[in-house]
């Protein structure tokens, strides 16, 4: 994978995630995390090389067809890319009105789950007027609301202290539970190790070096 | 669909400003184009009626004393002449008050006028279902009456139609090309406003949402801000449109003929907006269709 013209960013990279597996995907800055994750929410496309999600070839996917497997998979940015004009509501909401769920639902689900990750008070918040943490919450809020396939995460714990952070890990867990494939970008090795049990693997220099099995 | 929920922040773009104005001028330039095709049409329409079925004869005015006596006797003759035609059903020579009436509004009624040697005048009505031959009857009243010809309208008719058919043309082109340069403005606001919000559309993309749910976004907006503007433009339009009536109405005479604007053409005149909304959705719809397609 690499950016126009410059160098590859990932290469000799090959791995399957298993359903309803959860790892940590780990590595130092600028060693192609965000680019991985990219490439696994169809945010782009490889240069090289194939990418097959939920039994689909992504090169040989149709454009229309693509919507389909992006409703599958949840994903929680590093810059949250949360909608600034929208209310946190709103912006939870956007996974489910785009699929045409009923404003009903809408209204019944999303303050429940804001509710959960301790947004409650905030659900007509404009993201402007929330700090970095809530953002974070109204992100990973969102990125759940679909009851997702897959969930990646780029660094969700980034701006949270530490008692949020494990409530959202406790969260991502329960999704897991439930039958959601979890991919946590991260390099917050405390958190790593304090869920030694789950499933690592490791980006360095744009390929992946070590792939741990701790369960 | 005005009042459906968007998830892109359209309402503060700078295209909310310009292309209402923008679909207001086009609405208000279409209006009078459209009103001048109907009023064209309505006029080809009445010249043809009015005049189908209708012939003129002239007999030229005798010089001298008796002259008046002579001048009389020949319209008598061809008056004569006309109704044994068969296919005629009336001739009636004009007098000279009916003369001088018809010169009115070109000359005035100054006694002057009245002591021109004015040709004399039949109006002569064929029934439309019979072929008269008019080359024979022109011959016929030609050698029998002395200074009479026969005018059947039909060349001045043809050419005044022919360039009225020519304007109403020139009109409904502009119309189309009013039309064009509206769906090039909401090419061009179009994609401003997605290289504007080209973020929000990423996400929007990124959490699934189809191409389509994305493009009707856009397409009602435009829908929005072409409808307002068209109520603009045609606001505008109307008063213009009665005031151009109104003037005309007030030219004495016979210099112009009625140009009332049909029922028909009215109706046409205030679709204009809807028309132009609907213009402006499909044009916004497409073009985010074509430019997404461009995305990964």
């Amino acid at each position: 994978m690499r950016y126009g013209l410059g160098p590859e960013v990932l290469q000799d990279i090959s791995f399957a995630l298993p359903s309803g597996s959860f790892h940590f995907l780990t590595g130092p800055s600028g060693a192609g995390k965000s680019s991985l994750l990219r490439l696994m929410y169809l945010g782009l496309r490889p240069t090289r090389g194939r990418v097959v999600l939920f039994d689909k070839d992504i090169a040989l996917t149709k454009r229309y067809e693509l919507p389909a497997l992006r409703r599958r998979v949840g994903v929680v940015f590093q810059d949250f890319r949360l909608l600034d004009h929208l209310s946190a509501l709103d912006n939870v909401a956007l996974p489910l009105r785009t699929r045409g769920v009923k404003e009903s639902e809408v209204q019944k689900h999303v303050p429940e789950l804001l509710g959960w990750v301790g947004l409650a008070d905030q659900l007509h918040a404009k993201p402007s007027t929330l700090s970095g943490g809530q953002k974070q919450r109204v992100a990973i809020a969102r990125a759940v609301i679909g009851r997702p396939d897959l969930l990646l995460a780029d660094e969700p714990t980034g701006n949270v202290d530490d008692h949020i952070a494990m409530r959202l890990l406790h969260l991502f867990e329960e999704l897991n539970k439930l039958g959601t494939t979890i991919v946590i970008a991260t390099h917050n090795e405390g958190l790593v190790q304090r869920f030694s049990h789950h499933n690592r693997l490791h980006l360095e220099h744009g390929t992946v070096h070590t792939v741990e099995e701790t369960r | 669909m005005l009042g459906r929920r968007s998830d892109l922040p359209l309402k503060d773009d700078a295209t909310s400003r310009f292309l209402p104005w923008l679909v207001a001028l086009m609405v208000y330039l279409s209006a009078v184009a459209v009103a001048g095709t109907f009023v064209l049409a309505g006029l080809v329409s009445r010249w043809d009626h009015d005049v189908a079925g209708t012939l003129t004869v002239q007999v030229a005015p005798v010089p001298g004393e008796a002259g008046e006596m002579l001048t009389d006797d020949r319209v008598r003759q061809a008056v004569d002449l006309l109704r044994r035609t068969p296919g005629v059903k009336s001739a009636r020579a004009l007098d000279k008050q009916q003369l001088i009436a018809l010169l009115e509004p070109w000359l005035g009624n100054a006694e002057v006028v009245r002591d021109l040697p004015l040709p004399r005048l039949i109006d002569v009505s064929v029934d439309p279902e019979a072929r008269v031959d008019m080359g024979d009857l022109s011959e016929r009243l030609s050698s029998t009456v002395p200074g009479a010809s026969l005018d059947d309208h039909r060349v001045w008719l043809s050419r005044l139609i022919n360039l009225s058919l020519t304007t109403q043309w020139v009109a409904i082109g502009i119309v189309v090309v009013i039309g064009g340069v509206t769906s090039a403005t909401v090419v061009y606001a179009t994609r401003t406003g997605m290289a504007v919000h080209k973020g929000v559309i990423e996400v929007l993309h990124l959490i699934g949402a189809h191409d389509d749910y994305i493009a009707r976004q856009f397409a009602d907006r435009a829908f929005s801000l072409g409808f307002s503007g068209g109520l603009i433009g045609l606001a505008l339009a109307v008063p213009t449109l009665g005031a151009i009536g109104w003037a005309a109405r007030r030219v004495e005479g016979g210099f112009l003929p009625s140009l009332s604007l049909p029922i028909s053409g009215w109706v046409v005149i205030a679709l204009l907006p809807l028309a132009a909304a609907l213009l402006s959705m499909y044009t916004a719809r497409l073009t985010v269709h074509g430019t997404l397609a461009r995305m990964p």
